[in-house]
């Protein structure tokens, strides 16, 4: 879990963001699959990128039926990958991946909530060695992210708790606020998927941002905007 | 007296009798018939002025014979950065068969542009804070040719929470700042297409409302003044004109905009609907029979097909006058031209007035008319449509039609909702509602969001929106509404609910008595009552 300074005055309330999905387009097994492709060899890099395609169908069918089944299931891929070479990959990763994917309509977004004077927090299940690049490309400073767990400098399949999943992810921005002095009434949350159901709920200001249809049906239920930061702004920059 | 003889007394003004036929109401996306108390006064709109034989003729002549300035070819040079802002699609109501004026205008305009050399052109839609217009709707405005050469790099919407899209001109001597879209800002010509439905649209307010941003629209679209405003569509008496004119002459110092007004009749009904805007004692058998056929058709389909099939039938206007050139003589003659079709001189205030909600209003074009949206219809503008005196008594009673169902569009009025569920159900009062709650829905980053890369109107136009009925609240005693199909909505907005408008009418007169004088405004089509 790591978090940065605050913002540069102090704010009453902060706007808490969801990642893959609502701000970029890439997700956890975007990531997964670029680590896989750029194993080392070309035997083992193979090997590793057709078993991460053959698993690739049973992550949205573990996903729907539960976010920590899915966790579990999801990160032994990691197992036996050392810190270091996730580290050294995460630019290139960002450079090919995550960049290319970041939504038209995100930094208006972050620029927009920052001058209404609130904290921008990014809470993400996706791991904290590969969102850093992007976050301060976003000018993000205070996030929370997953951690896989090491032994002898090698990812053990594991993820180091808390692991931030649907109620984590809400009870940790509960903390937060209580320990930042933050108004959660008047906070804002944006998320892309049902998972994240919790933690639009703790919030004043809830937005469904790119949702699946199961979230865009529960936030048009409880009047919630949905906003779609997948389309350009058709007003020419001037 | 009858029927015909009725109808001679005064024109446009009709006074029920025991053998008067039932006037007919709108009811939202449906109509009502109801038989009105002996001696209601019913008023109509004049009948359209006849549209100007050659329109193109009209434009080409105003844009050479402009008022107060150089003729339009006369200002052109090649290689000038020339603007042309053009009304959105809240004007006119419904939105006018094609070919739309402004395209008519615009094929004139560009023609011309293009003769003299000048190829940097832009077209900008004015929609101010309004929602911005979608693709579709952009084409039909415009026409295809235009469309396909323009968009989106040099026809686009106006997005006043750009942050480096807009410009300050200045202030006021009152302190109210003046900001405006930086392109036209940048611009040798700024060439302003309007469409004047009522006198409150065009002069200053075309280029310093249409094109300006939430804080240069703060200072007018408030409380204070609209409580200052007699009525707004008499420039003369409303200090929302007062304002938006000082404010106006700023962006004439600045900048060179050369103004192209239009008036329109208010032939808004096309020939299969066009016993609406008749006196029902006149209406023919096949009138009758139209009547008859649009209510069963309307009750066997849903509220969205409804809503679907009343938006898609387009206004049969026409244009009865064009003028160019500076704002202030072009809008004196355009005002004058309005009040020849619109005004209706009428004897004496009524104790009730009573009339229908329509389904369409300047705001929910393509879209649902929510319970905000019937407010302004309601106090907002019904009550405003006067010139002299309000049409109702200090204290009357308004009584409007409408079921009033708690229903929004999601993505043109997403902060309506919040306004309406949330804030409404708190405080009615606008000044509350002001200075606690408007500027966090303005700045609100997912309503910003939605009106800069989606089609909704900015966070605080629900505001705008509840301050628009404010003189209309403060001068009325008592509104009712008559057929509402739940009970929270009417109670949400401090209004009262009866079921039918019979039983409205008995209300009302609980209060001021059976000699209570009773007018219904039978609109749309608009009017503007002249009360002596």
């Amino acid at each position: 879990m790591s978090r940065g300074e605050p913002a540069n005055r102090p704010a009453k309330a902060a706007a808490f963001y969801d990642l893959d999905g609502t701000l970029i387009r890439t997700n956890l097994v975007h990531v997964l699959g670029y680590y896989a492709r750029n194993d080392q060899g070309i035997l083992r890099s193979l090997k590793t990128t057709a078993s991460t395609l053959a698993g690739i169908p049973l992550f949205p069918a573990t996903d729907f039926y539960s976010r920590k089944l899915f966790n579990d299931l999801f990160f032994k891929w990691y197992r036996g990958q050392s810190y270091d070479r996730l580290r050294s990959l995460a630019e290139d990763l960002y450079r090919d991946v995550i960049r290319p994917g970041i939504f038209p309509g995100t930094r208006a977004l972050i620029e927009q909530s920052r001058r209404s004077g609130l904290r921008q927090v990014v809470v993400t299940g996706a791991l904290e060695v590969s969102v850093r690049p992007l976050l301060d490309d976003l000018g993000i400073t205070e996030f929370v992210a997953n951690r896989l767990e090491f032994a002898d400098g090698r990812a053990t399949g594991r993820l180091a708790p808390p692991v931030m999943a649907s109620a984590s992810k809400a009870l940790w921005i509960r903390e937060y606020a209580e320990r930042e002095g933050l108004s959660l009434n008047d906070s804002y949350a944006y998320a892309d998927s049902m998972s994240d159901l919790p933690m639009l709920s703790v919030v004043g200001h809830p937005t469904a941002a790119n949702p699946d249809v199961r979230l865009r049906s529960t936030a048009r239920h409880h009047d919630w905007p949905v906003i779609d930061l997948s389309q350009p702004n058709l007003t020419p920059a001037l | 007296m009858t029927p015909a003889l009725r109808h001679k007394t005064d024109p446009g003004i009709v006074f029920i009798d025991n053998d008067s036929a039932a006037r007919v109401l709108h009811y939202g996306e449906d109509f009502l018939e109801e038989h009105l108390p002996i001696g209601t006064r019913v008023v109509y709109p004049p009948p359209p002025i006849r549209g100007l034989p050659n329109p193109r003729g009209a434009i080409r002549h105003a844009l050479n014979h402009p008022l107060g300035c150089d003729p339009l070819y006369a200002q052109l040079r090649p290689g000038m950065r020339v603007t042309i802002a053009l009304d959105d699609i809240s004007l006119p109501l419904p939105p006018m068969a094609t070919p739309d004026v402004r395209q008519t205008a615009l094929e004139i305009v560009l023609e011309m542009l293009g003769d003299h050399g000048v190829d940097d052109v832009h077209l900008i839609i004015a929609n101010s804070l309004h929602r911005k217009m979608t693709e579709s709707e952009m084409r039909r405005m415009v026409g295809s040719d235009i469309h396909k050469a323009y968009f989106p790099g040099r026809y686009y919407n106006h997005d006043a929470e750009d942050p480096n899209g807009m410009v300050a001109l200045g202030k006021t001597r009152h302190h109210e700042p003046v900001r405006v879209n930086r392109r036209v800002t940048e611009s040798d010509l700024v060439i302003y297409l309007n469409i004047n439905l009522v006198p409150m649209d065009g002069g200053h307010k075309s280029v310093t409302v249409g094109l300006c941003d939430y804080e240069s629209l703060r200072p007018h679209h408030e409380p204070q003044t609209i409580r200052d405003s007699d009525g707004y569509m008499d420039p003369a008496k409303s200090e929302l004109s007062r304002k938006v004119d000082r404010m106006g002459k700023i962006v004439d110092r600045h900048l060179n905009v050369f103004h192209v007004e239009t008036v329109l009749n208010n032939r808004m009904y096309s020939d299969a609907l066009s016993f609406l805007g008749k006196d029902e004692d006149e209406f023919s058998d096949l009138d009758r029979l139209k009547l008859a056929g649009t209510r069963w058709s309307l009750s066997r389909l849903p509220a969205p097909a409804k809503r679907q099939f009343l938006h898609r039938i387009p206004g049969a206007f026409e244009l009865i006058g064009c003028y160019a050139g500076r704002t202030e003589p072009v809008h004196e003659k355009t005002l004058e031209r309005s009040f020849q079709q619109y005004a209706v001189p009428v004897k004496g205030q009524c104790d009730i007035l009573l009339s229908g909600i329509p389904y369409i209003s300047p705001y929910n074009v393509n879209s649902i008319l929510n319970p905000l949206l019937v407010q302004v219809m309601g106090p907002g503008y019904l009550f405003n449509l006067y010139r002299g005196k309000p049409l109702i008594k200090k204290g009357g009673t308004l009584i409007l039609a409408h079921p009033c169902y708690d229903d929004f569009d999601p993505l043109f009025h997403p902060s309506y909702i919040e306004f309406f569920h949330r804030l409404l159900p708190e405080t009615r009062d606008p000044f509350v509602l002001r200075t606690k709650y408007e500027e966090e829905f303005a700045h609100n980053p997912s309503y910003v969001q939605m009106y800069r890369d989606g089609n909704a109107y900015h966070g605080a136009h629900p505001f705008f929106m509840w301050y628009w009925g404010e003189n209309g609240r403060q001068h009325v005693g008592r509104i009712i509404v008559a057929g509402a199909k739940n009970q929270h909505v009417p109670e949400i907005l401090g209004w009262e609910s009866a079921e039918t408008v019979t039983e409205a009418i008995a209300m009302a007169r609980s209060t001021h008595g059976r000699s209570a004088e009773i007018t219904m405004l039978h609109v749309p089509p608009i009017m503007i009552p002249e009360v002596s």
